[in-house]
């Protein structure tokens, strides 16, 4: 069965011209638990949206986003967000961090609207991710490869089921890019999470068994280029 | 929990802003504080100070006036009273007891008084309370001895067995010298009444120092009076006042000094306006400080709201935020208050011998401060509904 399963799922925004234009339109896609899958996809081809829409940051206009039992896109705001928060973990490319929190409190931050705040674990997971000497470290103090790691532990720290990942190395160098990509990998596969990651970038989608193109999945992609 | 850390560490995040928007409101609630407690505590300190006395016979003139200088020994004497008056005043069947004041010396600037020792021994200035002394004794007889009042005496650097003359009239003039030389024979405890800044010699002394009237040297200035009854009050009153012209018979001594107070209250209110003027600025400034620091907190609430932080919690924290710097401020603002209700209460003991006491409770002490962060958490309504409406989609976007 599978974890995450979207189906006519469609999103539009108002454009600067006064019309609408719709910017997500996936009629079929789904992911099962534990798996890991690359979505390519160059800029502006909507994929961002289709995490936020997945996340439940964003409400779709139709269609349904099915997580385990329950049907994101059929919530309210505070049902997405309860939703969001227990289940699944958001890695983004700026990290997201917030800057007057440790890195212990942003990771303890993280389950403060999950499940509930458990420090051992926050640590462990800290650890996990090599910083178990930084965690009264405050974001600026830490290097960009540091704090993408924060951002991983953070986004584990709920156990999600699912993991989605936003161009994750997109702002560390090859080698750092690398080593990220490795860890956020490892470190889903022994949380048992499903993992989601969109990227342009060929050496990281070179890295995963499965990669789709998010251009065929979207026909708002493929109605602009036709 | 949750919301208390996010907005503590929202606080030190902003933590210049932070201290300067609570020290404005320190600053507000500080001035509110003191100009509602001093007013309120000399209206109710001095519509209660009589001194032990039920009403003051004077000459014909203010009761105010009369009032003033008999009992706070602030004005000058509007004229004096005859003997024949004050005896007759004295054997009333109304009258428990008369007490004859004479004024019109000074000794740099504190005020001579001559009165009978009857003052001291027999009357409690408040009920329960005599004067008493802190050294030495109460002159004897007619002899050129005096007592001072506790403050005066401090004031004046001088203690028992030391020597002045008296000045003429009510202001210091050092041309004005008497010849007369008196010696401290005691310093009176201190009462918080207007009598510690007095220096009290003998009725005869004051009525026969050299330079004086000699006609006038059986008359005295007032009649402090002790009833037998409050209705005999209203009785003089009428026989006085209405029926009489030569004479003011000053009854009751507390509603006087409240007449005074509704005289000045447009004072106090302009007052209060300032202050309640000064409260809205600052809570002003709140809003100000939050919603100008709102497009650099977008991203964090944006953040929030991704790891799952709901809009209401959001709206929640820079509400109690605002409330937290309005409580920070009043906390602050009770030791402004602590400064300035000190200060305006000893140029006030100064100036009349009587003490505020600015620190037992008063209910502003209540709902100023809640007052002040109700209205702090009002500024941060529309920071908080900005929040509220945070597009956390686009707030997470890479900077570029």
């Amino acid at each position: 069965m599978s974890l995450l399963a979207v189906s006519s799922l469609k999103k539009s925004f108002v454009s600067p011209e006064g019309g609408r234009k719709t910017i997500v339109d996936v009629p079929e896609f789904s992911l099962s638990a534990g798996q890991q899958l690359a979505l390519r996809g160059e800029s502006g081809s909507g994929k961002t949206t289709f995490l936020h829409l997945i996340a439940g940051i964003l409400a779709a206009d139709s269609g349904s986003i099915r997580i385990g039992d329950q049907d994101m896109a059929a919530l309210g705001e505070r049902g997405r967000d309860r939703l969001r928060a227990q289940n699944i973990g958001y890695i983004f490319q700026t990290f997201n961090l917030l800057q007057g929190y440790s890195c212990l409190e942003n990771v303890l931050l993280g389950m403060a609207f999950g499940p509930g705040v458990n420090r051992p674990r926050a640590t462990a997971l800290l650890e996990r991710v090599g910083l178990s000497k930084r965690l009264r470290h405050y974001p600026r103090q830490l290097s960009t490869g540091q704090q993408q790691r924060v951002a991983v532990a953070r986004a584990l720290a709920n156990h999600p089921q699912l993991v989605l990942a936003d161009e994750p190395t997109g702002n560390l160098d090859h080698k750092h890019g690398r080593e990220a990509l490795a860890l956020i990998r490892e470190t889903c596969r022994e949380n048992g999470a499903a993992l989601l990651l969109v990227s342009h970038d060929p050496a990281v989608l070179a890295e995963f068994e499965h990669v789709r193109d998010f251009a065929e999945l979207n026909r708002a992609c493929q109605e602009v280029s036709s | 929990m949750t919301l208390v850390f996010i907005v503590l560490r929202s606080l030190r995040q902003h933590l210049l802003s932070t201290v300067v928007t609570a020290l404005s409101i320190a600053l507000a609630g500080g001035l509110l504080l003191s100009v509602w407690v001093v007013k309120t505590q000399s209206q109710e300190t001095f519509t209660q100070v009589n001194t032990g006395f039920d009403a003051v016979l004077g000459a014909r003139g203010s009761k105010l006036q009369l009032v003033l200088n008999a009992i706070f020994h602030l004005e000058a004497s509007p004229g004096n009273v005859a003997e024949a008056d004050y005896e007759f005043i004295k054997a009333h069947p109304l009258v428990k007891r008369a007490i004859p004041i004479a004024v019109g010396d000074n000794l740099r600037g504190f005020r001579i008084v001559g009165t009978l020792p009857e003052l001291f021994t027999e009357v409690d200035y408040a009920p329960g309370k005599r004067f008493t002394l802190a050294a030495g004794r109460l002159w004897q007889g007619e002899a050129k001895e005096a007592v001072l009042g506790g403050f005066a005496a401090h004031e004046l650097g001088l203690k028992v067995g030391d020597t002045f003359h008296p000045f003429h009239g009510l202001s210091y003039d050092p041309k004005n010298e008497h010849a007369e030389t008196y010696v401290v024979t005691g310093v009176l405890a201190p009462s918080n009444t207007p009598a510690d800044k007095v220096v009290w010699i003998p009725l005869h002394g004051l009525q026969t120092m050299s330079g004086h009237d000699a006609r006038a040297a059986t008359d005295v200035s007032a009649v402090l009076i002790q009833l037998r009854a409050p209705t005999a009050g209203f009785m003089l009153d009428m026989m006085y006042n209405k029926q009489g012209n030569r004479l003011t018979f000053a009854y009751p001594i507390g509603a006087i000094m409240a007449e005074l107070f509704s005289k000045i209250g447009w004072f106090d209110q302009v007052l209060a306006l300032v202050a309640y003027l000064v409260a809205l600025v600052a809570a002003a400034g709140v809003l100000v400080s939050i919603y100008n620091s709102m497009s650099a907190r977008q991203r964090d609430i944006a953040i929030l709201r991704a790891l799952g932080a709901r809009r209401r919690m959001i709206f929640g924290v820079i509400l109690l935020e605002a409330s937290t710097i309005g409580a920070l401020g009043m906390v602050a603002a009770f030791a402004i208050y602590a400064g300035i209700a000190s200060a305006v209460a000893a140029v006030i003991q100064a100036q009349t011998g009587v003490m505020l006491s600015v620190f037992t409770y008063n209910p502003v002490m209540l709902w100023a401060p809640l007052g002040m962060i109700a209205l702090c958490s009002l500024g941060g309504l529309l920071p908080a509904c900005k929040a509220y409406r945070t597009d956390v989609a686009a707030n997470l976007a890479p900077v570029s």
